[in-house]
C-alpha cells in the first residue's frame, strides 16, 4: 500500500469535524510550528522538503516563500487559491469537502511562516457546499483557540477568511484572483510587479494552491527531510491525482510521485484499467491545459523507458513527445473517443473563459473554437489544420497571463499527435459524424508511431 | 555612478532615467524603431500591456544579468535595466508575432474604413497597412453590436472597438466619477455605460480623442467630412475649465470639429473640456496660432513637405547620418 499523507484518515467517520480531526493527530503541526519553531525555520523545513506548487506550474513552494518582500510596517498576506476550475481537476474540492481542517491547519502554519496575520481562502463560486464546510471548520478551529488572537498563548494572531469567487476560471490565475479578492473585475495584472512584491492591496502576498498548503502539515510534523525521501528526484512527496474519463475506477488518488503511469492506469490499487474492456487511446495527464498524448507516449518515453508520474518524467521530451504534471487532472480516453471533438470541447472552454483583456487570447481562442467546431461537424478544410497550428503559435507566449498558453497547447498537441484523425474528419465529413476514427496506431510501440509522424 | 541607465534598441544606444519603459526609451530615439502602441497612453496611469502590438524581444536582460528574457515582452510595461539590449524591427520573431497580433485585432474589426470617421487618423489602419495581410484568413461571422449613444455628443460603435481600455482609464482618471467600464468577458466584452446611462461630465469628450480606432466618435462631426480634406490649425481660448489649447479642423471657412492637440504618437497633450470641443465652432471664439504640425507619414500631411526633418538622433550621430544619406539628400531638396 502506498504511503498517504493528505488522505491518510479520509475514511474515518466525521473526519471533517474538529474533534475527530484533532483525535487523529490534527493540529500537531500548528503546535509544533508555533511553539518550537521560528517562522524562518518553518520556511527552511518547506525548502528542505522540496515541495513544488500543486496548482500547475510546479514552482518550489519554499523558494516562493523566500521571495516574499518583508518591508517594515507593511502587512503581508497569504492567499489560498481554491478557485479550482480546470476541466479534469477536482482534487482540491475533494480535500476541502472531506478534510477541511487539513487546509486550515496548513493555512495557520503557512501564515505563521510568512508572518501574515490575515489570510484568505478564495474558493470558486460554484463550490458553495465547500465554502460552508470551510466556514464551519474555521469557526470550530477558532473556538478551540487555533485561530484569532494569541493562538495557543504564543502571541501569534491570525484571522482566516473564506471568500467566494464569482465562478470565473481566470480568477485561478494568481493576479486575477487578487484583483477579484479586492472586489474588482478579475483581470490578470501585468507582471512585474509580482505578488511577492506588490500583491493584495499592494502588499507582499503569497498565493498557494490548496494542496500545497495542506502539504505543509506533514512536512512540519515529520520534517522536511523525511518528506523529501518520498517521491523521485526533484518531485518529492505525494500528489493528489483526480482521475477521470474512461477508467474503471475514476476518483481522487494520492500517489507517491514516481509511480509509473502504466501502473496508475492499470493496477487494481489505482484506476483499475480502461472501462468496458476497451483500449487506451490518449490521455491528458494534468488537466485540460497540458498537451494531450497518445497512448504509446503516455506509457513510455520516446526512448522506450516507462513514463512516471513525476514533474520531470511527464515533461520528458518537451512538447514534442512529452506533456506536463499540471494540476493533476488525469483524463483517460478510450479507443472510441474522438480527439477532434475533445479538442473542440477544451477550446470552447478557453474561449468562454478568456477574460478579453489582451488581444491574442481574446480573439484567438474564439477563432480556434470556431475552426474546430467546423472540423468536428464536417465542414472543415485541409488548410484548417495548419491554420489552427499557426493561430495557436500566435497566441502562445504573447499574452499577459498563461491562459493563452493553456488554450494553445491542447490544440497544438492534438494536431501534433493526432493529425491523421483531423485529416480523416476533413476527408470523411459524413462518416466522421457517426463513427469514430478509432485507435489507429496510437497505442502501437513508439518506433512505429514516430515513423508515421515523419 | 550616473543616475541614467543605458539601453540599446535595435543597435541604437540611448541613456534614459531609471524606471523608463522600453517604449518610452524608444520614443526618445524616435523613428521606425518605436514600437506601435494601441492601448498604452502615457497620460493615463495603468494603461498598456493589453493590445500586445508593442511586444519586443529583450536579447540581453541587463549588464548584471545578461540572460535574454524568455518571452517577448510588452515594451510599454517593461522597464529598462542598465545595459539592456532590445530588438524590435531587427528581430523577425517580433515582426512575426506583431503581425499575428494585428491579425487578431482585425478578425472581428468591421473594416468599414470607407464609412468610418476615424479613417485617416486611425492607429489600427496604420498598423494594418504595415503588418496586415492582404486577405483575411477568418471565415466566420464577425461579432456585431448595436450602436450606443453615450450622452448626446458621443457615439459608441462597439463593432470597431479593440478593447484597449483607454476610454475606461480616461473616464476613471480624468473625470470625477467613473461611469463606464467593461461588460462581459472574452470576445463578448464590450465597453458600456450599462443601459446607455449618459456620461455627464465636463471632460467626457476626451474619450473620443484617446480612442485609437473609430469606436468612439464625435456626433457633431460624424459624416461631415473625411479628415484628410480638413485643415488642422492650432488655436486657443481663455477657458475657465481647461487649458483651452486645441486643434481646429477647418473645411474652407468652417470649423468642422475641435480636438485636443496630439503629439506624433497620437497622444493628447492636454485634455480639453466639452465646451471647447462641442460648443465653440466659430473662428471668432478662438485665437489662431499656426497650422498644426502633422507627421509626414500621415495622410493628413499630404502636400505638407515642410515637415520632412531628420530625427534628433540622426542629427547628432554621424553613423546614422551616413546610413540615411539618400533620405537626407531628398530632404534638403525641399
Amino acid at each position: 500500500m502506498a504511503r498517504k499523507l493528505l488522505l491518510e484518515h479520509i475514511n474515518v467517520p466525521d473526519i471533517h469535524t474538529f474533534d475527530v480531526y484533532r483525535q487523529k493527530g490534527g493540529y500537531r503541526a500548528v503546535e509544533k510550528a508555533l511553539k518550537t519553531l521560528t517562522p524562518d525555520e518553518v520556511v527552511e523545513e518547506v525548502k528542505k522538503s522540496g515541495l513544488r506548487g500543486r496548482g500547475g506550474a510546479g514552482f518550489p513552494t519554499g523558494m516562493k516563500w523566500s521571495f516574499l518582500a518583508k518591508p517594515e510596517g507593511v502587512a503581508r498576506y497569504l492567499v489560498c487559491n481554491a478557485d479550482e476550475s480546470e476541466p479534469g481537476t477536482f482534487k482540491d474540492r475533494y480535500l476541502m469537502t472531506h478534510i477541511p481542517h487539513a487546509l486550515i491547519e496548513g493555512m495557520i502554519v503557512s501564515s505563521f511562516a510568512l508572518g501574515a496575520h490575515t489570510s484568505y481562502i478564495y474558493v470558486r463560486g460554484e463550490m458553495m457546499p465547500q465554502i460552508r464546510i470551510l466556514e464551519k471548520a474555521i469557526a470550530e478551529a477558532k473556538n478551540a483557540g487555533f485561530l484569532g488572537k494569541n493562538i495557543l498563548g504564543t502571541g501569534y494572531d491570525l484571522e482566516l477568511y473564506v471568500q467566494p469567487g464569482g465562478g470565473a476560471y481566470i480568477c485561478g490565475e494568481e493576479t486575477a484572483l487578487l484583483e477579484s479578492l479586492e472586489g474588482k473585475r478579475g483581470n490578470p495584472r501585468i507582471k512585474p510587479p509580482f505578488p511577492a512584491i506588490a500583491g493584495l492591496y499592494g502588499c507582499p502576498t503569497v498565493v498557494n494552491n490548496v494542496e500545497s498548503i495542506a502539504a505543509t502539515v506533514p512536512i512540519i510534523n515529520d520534517g522536511g527531510d523525511e518528506y523529501a525521501k518520498i517521491g523521485i528526484g526533484r518531485s518529492t512527496g505525494t500528489k493528489l491525482i483526480s482521475a477521470s474519463g474512461n477508467l474503471v475506477r475514476p476518483g481522487v488518488y494520492e500517489i507517491e510521485l514516481g509511480l509509473p503511469v502504466e501502473e496508475f492506469i492499470y493496477s487494481d490499487e489505482w484506476c483499475g484499467g480502461i472501462a468496458n474492456g476497451k483500449r487506451l487511446k490518449a490521455t491528458v495527464a494534468g488537466g485540460s491545459s497540458v498537451p494531450v498524448l497518445p497512448a504509446n507516449l503516455t506509457l513510455k518515453l520516446a526512448n522506450g523507458d516507462p513514463r512516471l508520474m513525476s514533474y520531470e518524467s511527464l515533461s520528458e521530451g518537451g512538447f514534442a513527445t512529452g506533456t506536463m504534471m499540471g494540476s493533476g487532472g488525469f483524463i483517460a480516453f478510450d479507443e472510441d473517443q474522438c480527439i477532434v471533438r475533445n479538442t473542440w470541447n477544451f477550446s470552447r472552454f478557453y474561449h468562454h473563459e478568456s477574460c478579453g483583456q489582451c488581444s491574442p487570447c481574446r480573439e484567438g481562442t474564439g477563432w480556434m473554437e470556431k475552426v474546430l467546431h467546423r472540423l468536428e461537424y464536417g465542414h472543415g478544410k485541409m488548410s484548417d489544420i495548419d491554420l489552427l497550428v499557426d493561430v495557436s503559435k500566435k497566441i502562445e507566449g504573447n499574452t499577459i497571463c498563461p491562459l493563452g498558453d493553456a488554450a494553445a497547447w491542447p490544440v497544438a498537441s492534438a494536431i501534433r499527435h493526432f493529425r491523421d484523425e483531423f485529416e480523416w474528419h476533413v476527408k470523411e465529413p459524413v462518416k466522421s459524424l457517426n463513427t469514430n476514427y478509432g485507435l489507429a496506431n496510437y497505442a502501437e510501440p513508439i518506433a512505429k508511431a514516430v515513423s508515421t509522424e515523419n | 555612478m550616473s543616475d541614467k541607465v543605458k539601453v540599446t534598441i535595435d543597435g541604437i544606444t540611448v541613456e534614459v532615467a531609471p524606471g523608463t519603459t522600453i517604449l518610452n526609451a524608444a520614443r526618445q530615439i524616435g523613428g521606425d524603431i518605436v514600437p506601435p502602441a494601441m492601448c498604452y497612453y502615457s497620460k493615463l496611469e495603468g494603461s498598456g500591456g493589453k493590445c500586445r502590438t508593442c511586444i519586443v524581444k529583450v536579447s540581453k536582460g541587463s549588464e548584471k544579468d545578461p540572460r535574454p528574457m524568455p518571452k517577448l515582452v510588452a515594451s510599454c510595461r517593461t522597464t529598462v535595466m542598465d545595459g539592456m539590449e532590445v530588438q524590435n524591427i531587427t528581430s523577425p520573431e517580433v515582426i512575426e508575432a506583431r503581425s499575428g497580433v494585428v491579425e487578431m485585432l482585425l478578425i472581428n474589426h468591421p473594416l468599414d474604413c470607407p464609412v468610418c470617421d476615424q479613417a485617416g487618423e486611425c492607429d489600427l489602419q496604420n498598423l494594418g497597412y504595415e503588418h496586415g495581410l492582404q486577405k483575411t484568413r477568418y471565415e466566420f461571422e464577425r461579432r456585431t453590436f448595436e450602436r450606443i449613444d453615450i450622452g448626446d455628443k458621443i457615439q459608441l460603435h462597439m463593432n470597431r472597438c479593440i478593447l484597449c481600455y483607454r476610454c475606461v482609464f480616461t473616464a476613471d482618471q480624468i473625470t470625477n466619477k467613473r461611469v463606464h467600464g467593461i461588460l462581459n468577458r472574452g470576445d463578448h466584452s464590450e465597453i458600456s455605460t450599462y443601459i446607455q446611462t449618459a456620461v455627464d461630465n465636463d471632460f467626457s469628450g476626451n474619450v473620443i480623442d484617446v480612442c485609437p480606432v473609430g469606436a468612439l466618435t464625435d456626433k457633431t462631426f460624424r459624416f461631415k467630412n473625411r479628415v484628410w480634406f480638413t485643415k488642422p490649425i492650432d488655436a486657443h481660448r481663455d477657458c475657465p475649465t481647461c487649458s483651452g489649447k486645441v486643434t481646429l479642423w477647418y473645411k474652407g471657412e468652417d470649423v468642422l470639429r475641435v480636438t485636443a492637440r496630439k503629439d506624433i504618437y497620437g497622444e493628447v497633450e492636454e485634455f480639453i473640456c466639452n465646451t471647447c470641443r462641442f460648443d465653440k465652432k466659430k473662428t471668432a471664439d478662438w485665437t489662431i496660432e499656426h497650422p498644426t504640425q502633422i507627421s509626414d507619414t500621415s495622410v493628413i500631411a499630404s502636400n505638407h513637405y515642410d515637415t520632412l526633418k531628420p530625427l534628433p538622433v540622426i542629427q547628432d550621430n554621424a553613423r546614422l547620418q551616413e546610413a540615411n544619406r539618400v533620405e537626407l539628400e531628398k530632404t534638403t531638396k525641399f
